[in-house]
């Protein structure tokens, strides 16, 4: 009998040569304009900014950037095209929404190269998932456009107007695809801003919106920073907005628009507690666990960056976690072998290793895969904190990366009021055998969301949005397109 | 730590989810398995297989001819190991055992009335000793799959026990036949049982039923094999069989045996791959890779 304790050797017996993506086949230009009226314009600004790729922190293109006049005139442009787009049979909008989704698809390789390219995730993700999600919700709200009285009943649905909406870094083409699609089936027209490190997929959406014989005016693209958020959230032309991004400038933003009358959507932070009970099926519990925080390196609003486990299956999740961690392969996001690509930019790189530095200091046990990361680029290790406690920095603010908080808990009222004690209410995911414990907790837990015996999904069909500071407002779904019209 | 090997309840062995188990099948599927990687996976492929014949037409004669194939897969090209085992049915042990002399591939024997292992305990266990007297160095025994799902587990455990002792020196594979347990927490508990009473490989079938071996099985059965481990300190073997007869396929089984347990499982002594005519496929892509296109399957010799 052995002696020694079992231990698992995932070293590379069998090392997978490199498979990159090729790139040869897609074209970026070496400047991108603002997107107003159906063409691209030079900014007023006269000012362009840098995008650079976070896996090699080299420079891909400039990007112009739009200044108060500039979003004025994409406002106008979108004004002026409102009346006859709303005018429009909702058969007629759906056949250019659904001529979007093909040529979508149609390009899909395309999209996926370059938003690997620019924000650093895998390019396995891209492909799999954020351009064929993309897509689909093109798909889905065009079916809705010439639906919406039977979608509302006796309700007589109106489109709101001018839509401006501000979308984030870790999913850019996926969430202009929620902001504009549903925007277009209820007939309103659209200001948006991708965020600035992430702009090229956006533009590339342009460049397909223009191809589609999409009216001049109805999709306007603006790219920038805060300013140029702020220009668009304080245009007094505007009648919605339909923010996703951090708390704080979910704060701002409401704070600015109040009393103005403009309808507003918050997509805002979590902290999702992701929930193991002892009856759970552990070994695809800890493939939510992994799904739940190093999709998209932990950029993910709904990540389940808390790990509730029951204290007698702590030490088997916790092995059964490491091992698994131990064959996530982090590098090259170009290469389709690749689990975890690279940070999104060094700013955001530098604030988790602060959150891991805040960790270590307040006691929590660090563990780090043994995985190398490349030297150059922005990369982080898959690392899980064991003994969190729940009044851990680390487990009360979103750190927005690969770093999972670890708790053990011993009965189901204790995990509940652990789960709900927190600011956020974005999302939640429950692991058990049990069908009358995942109703029982879905039904406390004050979460948007709620994943049984899964994590991470996401359809154009299910409405996703958070209670308390992540924001108010749903997308997707009936809910999504209802947050568009006026009822 | 001390590991001492105390049997677990049966009846509540851990649950599996399916979904769960379908997902993650799905990203080793989607795995990039090129070039210098691809070589080295394919002569592994090769390395692990268990070149089978189990028919009722089966004859010396051609348990000899396929015997000479396992040992010379395609001497065209240098440099290729020979497959890990013969497997044919006890009244061939003998001519497999006599064609082999000299090599080092291994002599893995049916029994216990195989496939569908209606028989009495003690037919089994002389089925089991004829094939061991006659120089087998594997046996495949087939678990009483009626009695199991009648949820008799101690008559399936103090079978296998039985057919353990029957064995000696030879090691034992145990096949579930996995197409008849229905699902996927089953084929769980049959493997805990498996193991606990002493078998040295698991076996998902017999190539009789459909489905025989599928991804989501096998992974049910390697994260068996590896908490086992984990509580006993023992390694246990595991052979799909039946179902694999690519290339491709088999390739995205061994990322699968890697990434669920480790380097030390990636070898023939604790994986194989029943199978008769995944070696030719095998064979094809490395005569590909050598020579940059492929070649007619008449260029492979069939057995």
């Amino acid at each position: 009998m052995a002696t020694k304790e079992p231990k698992l050797n995932f070293n590379a017996a069998w090392e997978l040569a490199p498979a990159p993506e090729d790139t040869k086949h897609i074209s970026i230009k070496k400047q991108y304009e603002l997107f107003i009226n159906g063409e691209f314009v030079k900014p007023n600004s006269k000012k362009y900014f840098a995008t650079y790729n976070p896996a090699t922190e080299e420079k891909i293109a400039d990007i112009a950037e739009a200044d108060d006049k500039d979003v004025d005139k994409a406002v106008k442009a979108a004004r002026a095209a409102f009346g006859k787009w709303s005018r429009l049979s909702g058969a007629e909008r759906g056949k250019y929404i659904y001529r979007i989704a093909r040529l979508m698809q149609e390009r899909a390789r395309e999209f996926a190269v370059i938003e690997t390219m620019d924000g650093g995730k895998p390019i396995r993700e891209s492909r799999d998932i954020d351009v064929p999600l993309a897509a689909n919700h093109f798909f889905y709200y065009a079916g809705w456009a010439d639906k919406l009285e039977y979608a509302f009943p006796n309700r007589n649905p109106k489109p709101l107007g001018v839509a401006g909406q501000i979308i984030p870094w870790n999913f850019p083409l996926l969430m202009a695809a929620w902001k504009i699609a549903p925007a277009l089936a209820a007939g309103n027209t659209v200001v948006l801003k991708p965020a600035e490190t992430t702009s090229l997929t956006a533009l590339k959406l342009a460049e397909l919106i223009r191809d589609s014989g999409l009216p001049a005016g109805v999709v306007n693209i603006v790219t920038g920073a805060g300013k140029t958020g702020s220009a668009i959230v304080n245009h007094p032309d505007i009648n919605k907005i339909a923010f996703t991004g951090s708390t704080d400038v979910g704060k701002l933003i409401q704070r600015s628009i109040a009393g103005t009358g403009k309808k507003l959507t918050l997509e805002l932070g979590g902290k999702a507690a992701n929930i193991i009970f002892e009856d759970a099926p552990l070994d695809q519990a800890v493939e939510g666990i992994i799904n739940g925080i190093f999709f998209n390196q932990g950029h993910v609003c709904c990540a389940g960056s808390r790990l509730f486990v029951q204290e007698n299956v702590a030490d088997i999740v916790i092995r059964k976690l490491k091992d698994r961690m131990e064959t996530l392969r982090v590098g090259d996001p170009m290469d389709k072998n690749t689990d975890i690509g690279a940070i999104n930019s060094r700013e955001q790189l530098s604030k988790i290793n602060e959150y891991i530095k805040i960790g270590k200091n307040e006691g929590a046990e660090l563990y780090q895969s043994s995985c190398t990361v490349p030297k150059k680029g922005y990369f982080c290790k898959p690392t899980i904190f064991l003994n969190a406690s729940q009044s851990h920095r680390i487990v009360q603010e979103e750190i927005f990366g690969p770093v999972l908080a670890v708790q053990t808990f011993r009965t189901i009222e204790e995990v509940i009021e652990k789960a709900n004690n927190i600011p956020y209410g974005l999302s939640a995911g429950v692991w058990t055998d049990k069908g009358s414990k995942i109703f029982n907790l879905t039904s406390k837990l004050r979460a948007g969301v709620i994943w049984a015996n899964t994590y991470n999904k996401f359809d154009p069909t299910s409405p996703f949005g958070g209670y308390k500071e992540s924001g108010f407002g749903r997308e997707g779904g009936l809910h999504g397109l209802a947050a568009y019209l006026d009822l | 730590m001390a590991l001492k090997t105390i049997i677990p309840d049966f009846r509540k062995t851990s649950p599996v989810d399916q979904v769960g188990i379908e997902e993650r099948v799905a990203r080793f599927t989607t795995r990039s398995i090129k070039k210098s990687s691809k070589m080295q996976g394919l002569k592994m492929v090769l390395s692990m297989i268990d070149l089978t014949t189990l028919e009722g037409k089966d004859t010396e004669g051609k348990v000899k001819q396929m015997c000479y194939k396992a040992a010379h897969l395609h001497d065209v090209i240098p440099g290729l190991p020979s497959v890990a085992a013969v497997c044919v049915y006890p009244s061939m042990v003998k001519a497999a055992k006599d064609a082999l002399k000299g090599t080092d591939i291994k002599v893995a024997s049916v029994s216990t009335a195989f496939p569908s292992g209606q028989s009495t305990p003690e037919i089994k266990i002389l089925d089991t000793k004829f094939a061991v007297e006659h120089g087998a160095d594997e046996i495949d025994m087939v678990i009483s799959r009626g009695e199991f799902l009648k949820g008799n587990y101690n008559f399936v455990f103090e079978e296998i026990a039985a057919i353990k002792e029957a064995c000696g020196k030879a090691r034992l594979k145990v096949i579930f036949e996995t197409g008849e347990l229905s699902t996927l927490d089953n084929v769980r508990k049959a493997s805990d049982i498996a193991m606990y009473a002493g078998a040295d490989f698991i076996k998902t079938s017999t190539g009789k039923i459909s489905p025989a071996a599928t991804m989501p099985v096998t992974l049910v059965m390697l994260e068996a094999i590896r908490d086992y481990y984990y509580a006993t300190g023992r390694m246990v073997g595991m052979k799909p069989a039946g179902g694999i007869s690519t290339s491709k396929l088999a390739l995205q089984y061994l990322i699968m045996v890697h990434e669920t347990l480790g380097a030390a499982w990636l070898s023939n002594e604790w994986f194989r791959f029943g199978a008769s005519s995944l070696a030719n496929d095998v064979l094809m892509q490395i005569a590909k890779e050598t020579h940059g296109v492929y070649q007619s399957p008449d260029y492979f010799s069939k057995d």
